[in-house]
């Protein structure tokens, strides 16, 4: 019988199953920062356990960390403790591999993985974070867990779970010039709702997906939690191979070989049998620009916001009104006459070295509009700030008045100094527009890197089509 | 299972005050705000379980929480809501961010179930590692309970696991859904790491066959 994807990756890593369905799966590679793995190395000693392979342990420090005045080490003393914590924990139990805050190949852990070669097509891949999902580019089964399961599987190498179902998101046709992974993935969200993939692993296919880079490929598995899949995924292909091909943990000579056969089974067969499938016209796709506190709450940028009224669902409509109050946005304002005061390019989402290219194509020769307070730009890792500045990319940003910083989550999440303060308004590369995501009070509008470059130069939205034509 | 750890709590009958949050797509980011993920142990996040909403003013890890503002407009500083059990919600219960602090922080507020009509998959999971039950209802009860809730001060629920029943003050059961690994867990409070490691010879059976296969997976 024909199988998917993700049944093939379900298949290849079942260790046992109970009566109900409920599997132990085995667990390749276990990726581990310093928010949610202190609990459980602590479990793990209060019950006097040894974690079962600490070698597939790759680990960083990403969440807490500053992203300047890095000689002043963290001068928040409650994130440098927790930080210390991982720096110890790594020291007692070990990692295949660590890269501490200030390594030059430190960074956002869903960026070192696959650029280190540490995410391998195959893989089962799992992280205190649900933006684990982002590895499923490489046909990795990538998940986000809790600390619990963080515990779990140090201690058991496995992960206790059931079968999801399976969603088939095919994407035909060519993007027009200005339009990304990152807006095909927002309007996948405004079309099936951050509830949509709940319980269900989402495989992206279709010829606008092959046509992507594997940086686009990250960006948009990145954000199937953001539709409430835990696993979204994209099968292998040449575009894939090539990739990884050379990375440092990669493998190589007569493994490489045997690997690269191996990779090339992990797509769907023909006739696999998916529980839904969604088709998306890409052709017809705009960029796309949030207006609420939620990231199925998303138009086009040459839409305006809403009216609640016009809801007929009442809990929507109250979700509505309140994320309208949250935002103060009036129904039928124009994207395009918002105003911003800061910009974020960065993120797990878009920190990549193609990220950056594209924000730094619009921005070449421009000015950061006056009114704009803030605008950022945090790279993914210590390797794809040092590509930039290779490239000269740190100079066109510099020059037209953005901040050049040091690798790390950074305002997407707000842990660390990088943050909005209450009332300001960002346009941001990142994931979540949650009320006080990215500071308490402040306000979140998701874009692409290239729409969040055109909205630092006017300080407004803009529609990036008409600056690349 | 007899050598099988009882480290969670467990779970078995409530009888329970119950508060309501009427909104969908209730966020972990809501539930508990990152400043406090800083935090490297497991205890003590009640206080600022839904902080941004609860409190006036801007908390910080290390605050005397018992001398903060309170918000009067949030749900649960209502005093009819004080030593709630049980937590009534909508849709989409839990979505966003991964951390294990947001089910840490209910159960360390006092809540030992939610009932709502969903809940994202990851804060689902965590739900059961913390001895904390989410119950799965259909829309139009969901609605009932909460015309209930908002109708009757002190208004009360009996959930019992084992039977898989909410009983309402008026004696109408409704039935919900666990899965049976779930709650044979629940009810006996085990360990799932005990549980799983019952079955380690099979776990280094099918490793040794992995790193045969495919090497570099292992390296």
């Amino acid at each position: 019988m024909p199988q998917t994807l993700y049944a093939k990756l379900w298949n290849s890593h079942v260790v046992h199953q109970e009566e109900d369905g409920t599997a132990l799966v085995y667990i390749d590679r276990h990726l581990v920062h310093e928010v949610t793995s202190p609990q459980a190395f602590e479990g793990l000693k209060l019950a006097g356990r040894k974690p079962w392979r600490i070698g597939s342990v790759v680990a960083t420090a990403d969440h807490n960390t500053p992203t300047d005045h890095w000689d002043q080490g963290i001068t928040d003393p409650v994130s440098r403790l927790q930080v210390e914590t991982l720096d110890a924990n790594i020291a007692a139990f070990g990692a295949k591999v660590y890269f501490p805050f200030r390594d030059a190949r430190q960074g956002i852990v869903h960026v070192i993985g696959p650029e280190q070669g540490a995410t391998l097509p195959g893989m089962t891949v799992v992280c205190g974070d649900s933006h684990t999902s982002t590895h499923g580019a490489f046909a990795c089964l990538a998940q986000g867990i809790g600390t619990s399961e963080v515990e779990h599987v140090l201690a058991t190498q496995c992960l206790l779970q059931k079968k999801s179902k399976t969603m088939l998101i095919r994407v035909d046709g060519a993007l027009q010039t200005g339009v990304s992974a990152k807006d095909v993935v927002l309007a996948i969200i405004g079309r099936i709702g951050t509830a949509g993939g709940t319980g269900y692993a989402i495989e992206f296919a279709g010829s606008t997906i092959s046509g992507l880079s594997m940086e686009g490929r990250m960006t948009l598995c990145n954000m199937a939690i953001e539709a409430g899949a835990r696993a979204g995924m994209v099968a292998v292909d040449a575009t894939t191979v090539e990739y990884v091909r050379g990375r440092p943990f990669a493998p190589i000579g007569a493994d490489w070989d045997k690997a690269v056969a191996c990779w090339r089974t992990l797509v769907s067969d023909p006739g696999a049998r998916f529980d839904q499938v969604i088709e998306i016209d890409a052709g017809k796709l705009k960029p796309q620009v949030t207006w609420g506190t939620s990231p199925e709450m998303v138009t086009t940028v040459d839409g305006e916001v809403p009216d609640p009224t016009l809801e007929s669902n009442p809990v929507k409509r109250e979700g509505m009104e309140r994320a309208l109050a949250y935002m103060d946005l009036a129904p039928g304002t124009s994207i395009k006459a918002i105003r911003l005061d800061r910009v974020f390019i960065g993120s797990c989402t878009n920190s990549r070295i193609e990220d950056l290219r594209a924000a730094a194509q619009v921005v070449a020769g421009r000015k950061v509009a006056p009114t704009i307070r803030q605008a950022l730009v945090v790279p993914g890792s210590g390797l794809v700030k040092a590509e930039a500045e290779r490239e000269g990319l740190d100079r066109t940003f510099i020059d037209a008045g953005f901040e050049w910083r040091e690798p790390g989550c950074s305002m997407c999440l707000a842990m660390n100094d990088d943050r909005l303060e209450p009332g300001e308004r960002c346009a941001s590369t990142s994931n979540r527009n949650f009320e006080g995501r990215q500071g308490a009070g402040g306000r979140t509008h998701l874009v692409s890197p290239q729409m969040a470059a055109a909205a630092a130069i006017t300080g407004y939205f803009s529609d990036v089509r008409d600056w690349l034509r | 299972m007899g050598q099988v750890r009882v480290t969670m709590q467990a779970f078995t009958q409530l009888d329970g005050l119950v508060a309501a949050i009427d909104r969908a797509n209730v966020d972990t980011d809501a539930i508990i705000p990152k400043q406090f993920l800083k935090l490297i142990q497991r205890s003590g996040f009640g206080p600022n379980l839904f902080d941004e909403w609860r409190y006036l003013d801007h908390g910080e890890p290390g605050m005397d929480n018992s001398q903060r503002p309170l918000n009067p407009q949030f749900v649960l500083n209502a005093p009819r809501y004080r030593g709630a059990q049980i937590l009534l919600t909508r849709e989409n219960f839990g979505c966003g961010s991964s951390r294990e602090h947001a089910p840490w922080a209910l159960e360390d507020y006092g809540f030992r179930a939610l009932i709502g009509t969903s809940y994202a998959d990851i804060f689902f999971n965590n739900c059961f590692k913390n001895g904390l039950l989410p119950i799965p209802l259909p829309q139009a009860e969901i609605d009932a309970l909460f015309a209930q809730v908002f109708a009757t001060e002190g208004y009360r629920l009996k959930i019992d696991l084992d039977s898989q029943t909410v009983t309402r003050p008026d004696g109408e059961v409704l039935r919900f859904d666990i899965e049976p690994f779930r709650k044979h867990c629940l009810l006996n409070g085990l360990d799932d790491i005990g549980l799983t490691l019952r079955h380690a010879d099979k776990i280094r059976a099918f490793e040794d066959g992995r790193r045969a296969e495919q090497p570099w997976l292992f390296s």
